[in-house]
């Protein structure tokens, strides 16, 4: 196995795809001769050539309509946003056409939109935010966030190989700050709706994705020293959620947190917290707690940032009200 | 705008004729089945717009794809879709193309390359230009086309759209269907410029401002563009000016439309505009007419006694089907 960024993995999971499948293009913006404004692309349009490498004009909403009508007509694109805040301009084509195709018509509609996400990087409001939950709402759209270079390859094919549209939100402060091994395999996928215990426990669950699953398992670690066994799930897939996964994790461990970069308020966090309620009441022995960003825009300046984010230090004091209640 | 000269045969122009009946014979027969509490949804009519919708689509081969509007009953017909079918949309039932799922004209047809649309105006033109792009990479000459009111013409789809097809050289050709309303707002509070094609200049495409009520003028004009984008030169953007003769939907009386502009377009009705052609040409007669009419009026009721006749889904389908 070769020892991949996050960003590395991405862009070799899209490098491996096109190979193999003659109909699967990108499209976005600035991604085929500059290469993407992370560079995930780099070095695409050389290999495959601006028919299936398109550079289009600033135009979310048309990026991802274009890909639905190539996806009704045998390709398989790929639709970049450059910064996953601007996915709001696209959020109709996603929501409306994209989401229920399908079901209205019976036509598969083969998209993926790949949305660099996240703070941490001190991109102000607008180049920071984690959107996910604006789509987990929506029937006919499944979501993705992965954590590791391996998941982030892993779910990137198969999210490619899916008849569906998938949000593919790709955390950017872990783009190169992240390495880890990754399977080589050409057919190697992540299951799209399959979570992953990153870190076992029996006394704790946190149940996360994206950049906190990082924030858990630094937390895990400091409770471990202090005697707590606590475990990490990184549900990987947001929509349609692994519900065995969580089921098993809480009958391990009998108390959960839900984790997650996103503003809490009717974030992820909300679902999973309902669906442990409705469906292993009785396994917990405290109620589920959530902590997620702060309800607020998320704001530039260093210390103000730092602060919006749930710090390792935040996961640490919520575990421990957990663990006491 | 003078009229113009034509490639179309005797039995194309006829046909054309028929359609433009068949879909007001179509479109009348849905205001009953609503009159009488058979069509519960929307009803979205295109009197005085038949024209535009079925001369562009005549335009179209069968490998060419599609994208209808709400009120293009026509051309779905043009393209060759049945009265059945748009029956049992209207109907909602199990065996409609949609499965009960979309109401009216909201529905696709793989077979005959017709992509349906949903209710946000202009949102079909990216998807439309997709489409295109998909012909054009796949080394094929088949184009796409849309429709558009003058009303979606003001939405930010119609500008993404557009200059996308636009630098991306996309076989698409945009129809709108400029019927001077969009629901009550006349054309004055809807955009400034004279025209609507005024702004192909802005994309660097060609316009093309037609006769919306002159089904041959549509249909030559929709013609060129489409042989112009199987050529490899891009998108076209049409206007054709009409009228909505008729409500924004069945429950609509448009009193906000001023009688004497009424009276000046129904003198303009396509039916009306299309029938005085033949004629002039010697085409048409009682006999022929009388023809035309009793194959419609058979075709009606063999369709609609056929989609009455089809079961409602079952409750729990509702449930089927949100992914592939």
């Amino acid at each position: 196995m070769a020892v991949l960024t996050y960003l590395q993995a991405i862009s070799e999971g899209m490098r491996e795809e096109m190979r193999r499948d003659e109909s699967v293009v990108l499209l976005g913006e600035d991604i085929g001769v500059y290469g993407g404004a992370f560079k995930v692309t780099k070095g695409f349009i050389d290999e495959f050539g601006p028919k299936r490498v398109i550079d289009t004009p600033i135009s979310e909403s048309a990026i991802v309509g274009a890909a639905v009508g190539m996806a009704l007509y045998g390709f398989r694109p790929i639709a970049e946003i450059q910064f996953a805040d601007f996915i709001t301009v696209a959020y109709n084509q996603i929501v409306q056409n994209a989401a229920t195709i399908h079901y209205r018509y019976g036509f598969p509609v083969p998209i993926v939109v790949r949305a660099p996400s996240g703070a941490g990087v001190h991109g102000g409001p607008f180049h920071s935010q984690n959107p996910e939950a604006l789509f987990t709402h929506v029937p006919g759209l499944k979501v993705v966030a992965p954590s590791t270079p391996a998941d982030a390859k892993g779910l990137l094919k198969a999210a490619v190989r899916d008849d569906n549209p998938v949000l593919y939100f790709e955390h950017k402060y872990l783009y190169r700050r992240i390495k880890g091994e990754v399977p080589e395999d050409d057919d190697f996928t992540v299951p799209i709706g399959v979570a992953d215990v990153k870190r076992p426990g029996r006394d704790a669950t946190v149940i996360t994705y994206g950049s906190t699953v990082h924030t858990a398992l630094q937390a895990a670690e400091d409770l471990s020293a202090e005697g707590a066994e606590v475990e990490v799930l990184d549900l990987r897939t947001l929509r349609p959620y692994d519900e065995q996964a969580i089921l098993d994790s809480v009958g391990r461990t009998n108390r959960v947190l839900v984790l997650h970069e996103a503003s809490k308020t009717g974030g992820v966090g909300a679902e999973i917290a309902a669906f442990i309620t409705e469906n292993a009441f009785e396994k917990l022995d405290a109620p589920v707690m959530r902590l997620g960003g702060l309800d607020t825009p998320v704001p530039y300046s260093p210390p103000l940032e730092e602060y919006w984010l749930p710090s390792k230090e935040r996961v640490v004091g919520a575990l421990r009200r957990l663990l006491e209640y | 705008m003078p009229k113009k000269k034509t490639s179309l045969t005797k039995e194309q122009k006829l046909e054309l004729y028929y359609l433009l009946k068949l879909t007001r014979a179509v479109e009348e027969t849905v205001v009953r089945l609503y009159k009488q509490g058979r069509v519960v949804g929307g009803v979205y009519l295109s009197r005085g717009m038949e024209a535009a919708s079925v001369g562009a689509a005549y335009a179209l081969e069968r490998d060419d794809i599609l994208f209808p509007i709400h009120r293009d009953t026509g051309a779905h017909l043009a393209k060759g879709q049945s009265p059945k079918a748009i029956f049992l949309q209207y109907l909602g039932r199990a065996d409609s193309p949609s499965r009960g799922r979309d109401p009216g004209i909201h529905f696709s047809d793989r077979s005959l390359n017709v992509v349906g649309n949903i209710s946000h105006l202009g949102s079909m033109i990216p998807v439309a230009v997709g489409a295109a792009m998909a012909m054009k990479l796949a080394g094929k000459k088949n184009v796409s086309l849309n429709f558009i009111g003058e009303g979606g013409s003001n939405i930010g789809d119609f500008h993404e759209g557009l200059n996308l097809a636009a630098v991306q050289k996309a076989p698409f050709i945009l129809v709108v269907e400029n019927n001077q309303f969009a629901y009550s707002t006349p054309t004055h509070l809807e955009y400034a410029c004279e025209n609507i094609v005024d702004r192909a200049v802005g994309y660097g495409i060609p316009g093309e401002l037609v006769d919306g009520t002159d089904v041959v003028v549509v249909y030559e004009a929709v013609k060129k563009a489409v042989e112009r984008a199987r050529r490899g030169e891009g998108p076209t953007l049409i206007e054709a000016k009409m009228m909505r003769l008729t409500g924004h939907s069945a429950h609509d009386d448009a009193k906000y439309v001023p009688e004497e502009l009424k009276k000046q377009w129904e003198q303009k009705d396509p039916i009306l505009v299309m029938r005085r052609r033949l004629e002039a040409e010697g085409l048409l007669d009682e006999k022929v007419e009388k023809e035309i009419d009793q194959r419609i009026e058979r075709e009606i009721e063999e369709a609609v006694e056929q989609a009455l006749a089809s079961p409602l889904p079952k409750p729990e389908e509702a449930a089927e089907g949100v992914y592939a």
